[in-house]
């Protein structure tokens, strides 16, 4: 099966790095999945998960938002934090959780309320995609 | 000729300053360490925004669409500096280098110049040479790149609003632990000429791309995305660069101390065998005239 070339990066490191079979990726306008021979595409990304799969084997990974840009079978993902499934921690999502909720409900008036709703948002993604995980094994 | 305390004293003093000097080279080495570690995880990020702005710039320009604020340029009446430098000295010649590319930018510039000093001896160079600093900002160590938010999105409102017309960036690039090169780069506007090898693929690579969920939007996105990646991939590179360059330092302070210390011991060996060889004179003449 034709492979593609899949980079996930961060600020402040690189994530993945290798060939897969597929990739599907929470894209702006909606889910999307990427197989080899794809169009050129540039799209900006939403939090939630990525997937991806090497020989049926499929690994995934939280994106917080980014880009991803699609150009003859190599994908780059430019994610604004990208975490693999063994590195997320249950209990310190569900604090997040609280901590982002508690300060929306406290809020003052000089909280920037589009950045608490969206570390809100990420930290209840975060959690979801633990909890998912440990109700897999 | 010196007294033999008079060495003595010399001996203790230098091992003293060597003592100093090879625990901070041990402190810089242990920072060294984990910011070569930094940028190097950080420049595949870096690297890549680079690549995926000028593949997204080049298809714009051959559509004529509307570029970003970011990228649009404009006559040149004022400039906006960003001197990334070291809070500390003992760090060997490398201030004094960036300094040196800092006041060739200044005298070379046009226009009226503001500096925005990220770290002590910039923001005292630019005190020194009379310039405006019109913000400054400091950096702990390993930052995030949220820890450097602050610093990009001033630089980004300063250029959106047209108080200034160009942004140029002054840091020290790591290249391994000897060598740390200062450059000037240009931040903005985003200079839209790529430099990429793979640029060869052609521009008909280009025109067929699709972009969710438009070309503009994508472009708004990533555009600030791109300053906040630039400055704090700089001050990675800049505290690498830091930190290599006081451990060298380090070392070759303490590697001289122990050379002194070895040149002042052999001084003292000498002093005290000619003591030595003074007093059994004396001896030998007190007998020979109690004797005679």
């Amino acid at each position: 099966m034709a492979r593609m070339n899949l980079n996930i990066v961060t600020a402040e490191r690189e994530t993945f790095s290798g060939g897969v079979d597929y990739v599907s990726a929470p894209g702006a306008d909606g889910e999307l999945t990427v197989l080899p021979s794809h169009a050129a595409l540039m799209t900006t990304l939403v939090p939630g998960e990525m997937r991806f799969g090497t020989d049926g084997d499929e690994q995934s990974v939280l994106v917080t938002g980014g880009f991803m840009e699609v150009l003859a079978d190599n994908i780059t993902v430019l994610a604004d934090a990208a975490e693999r499934e063994d590195e997320i921690d249950e209990d310190r999502a569900a604090v997040a959780v609280m901590r982002a909720q508690e300060r929306i409900d406290t809020h003052g008036s000089d909280l920037d309320m589009e950045r608490a709703l969206a570390s809100l948002r990420r930290a209840q993604i975060r959690l979801r995609f633990a909890q998912r995980r440990r109700s897999q094994r | 000729m010196p007294s033999l305390k008079d060495i003595r004293d010399r001996i203790r003093s230098v091992s003293n300053t060597a003592k100093i000097t090879s625990a901070m080279q041990l402190i810089a080495a242990s920072r060294m360490q984990r910011a070569q570690q930094m940028v190097r995880n950080g420049r595949p990020y870096a690297d890549q925004m680079r690549e995926v702005l000028s593949h997204l710039v080049m298809r714009l320009e051959a559509e004529d669409e509307t570029l970003d604020p970011l990228l649009q340029r404009r006559p040149n009446q004022r400039e906006l500096l960003v001197l990334v430098t070291p809070d500390r000295g003992l760090a060997g010649a490398l201030v004094g280098n960036i300094l040196r590319v800092a006041a060739q930018e200044l005298r070379d510039a046009e226009v009226p110049v503001d500096t925005v000093g990220i770290g002590r001896k910039g923001e005292r160079f630019v005190a020194r040479t009379g310039q405006s600093l019109v913000a400054s900002f400091s950096v702990g160590d390993r930052p995030s790149l949220g820890d450097t938010l602050d610093i990009s999105s001033f630089v980004i409102d300063r250029y959106r609003s047209g108080d200034v017309d160009s942004v140029k960036l002054i840091y020290a690039q790591f290249v391994n632990t000897s060598v740390q090169r200062p450059v000037n780069l240009q931040l903005l506007p985003i200079a839209t000429t790529s430099s990429g090898s793979d640029s060869d693929d052609g521009p008909a690579l280009y025109l067929d791309y699709i972009y969710e969920p438009s070309p503009a939007e994508v472009l708004a996105n990533i555009a600030p995305r791109y300053v906040e990646t630039l400055v704090y991939h700089a001050i990675l590179e800049a505290q690498a660069s830091e930190h290599s360059a006081r451990m060298i330092a380090m070392q070759n302070a303490t590697d001289n101390a122990n050379e002194l210390i070895e040149d002042l011991t052999l001084d003292l060996n000498k002093a005290r065998q000619e003591a030595i060889t003074g007093e059994l004179l004396d001896i030998v003449g007190g007998v020979a005239g109690v004797q005679g």
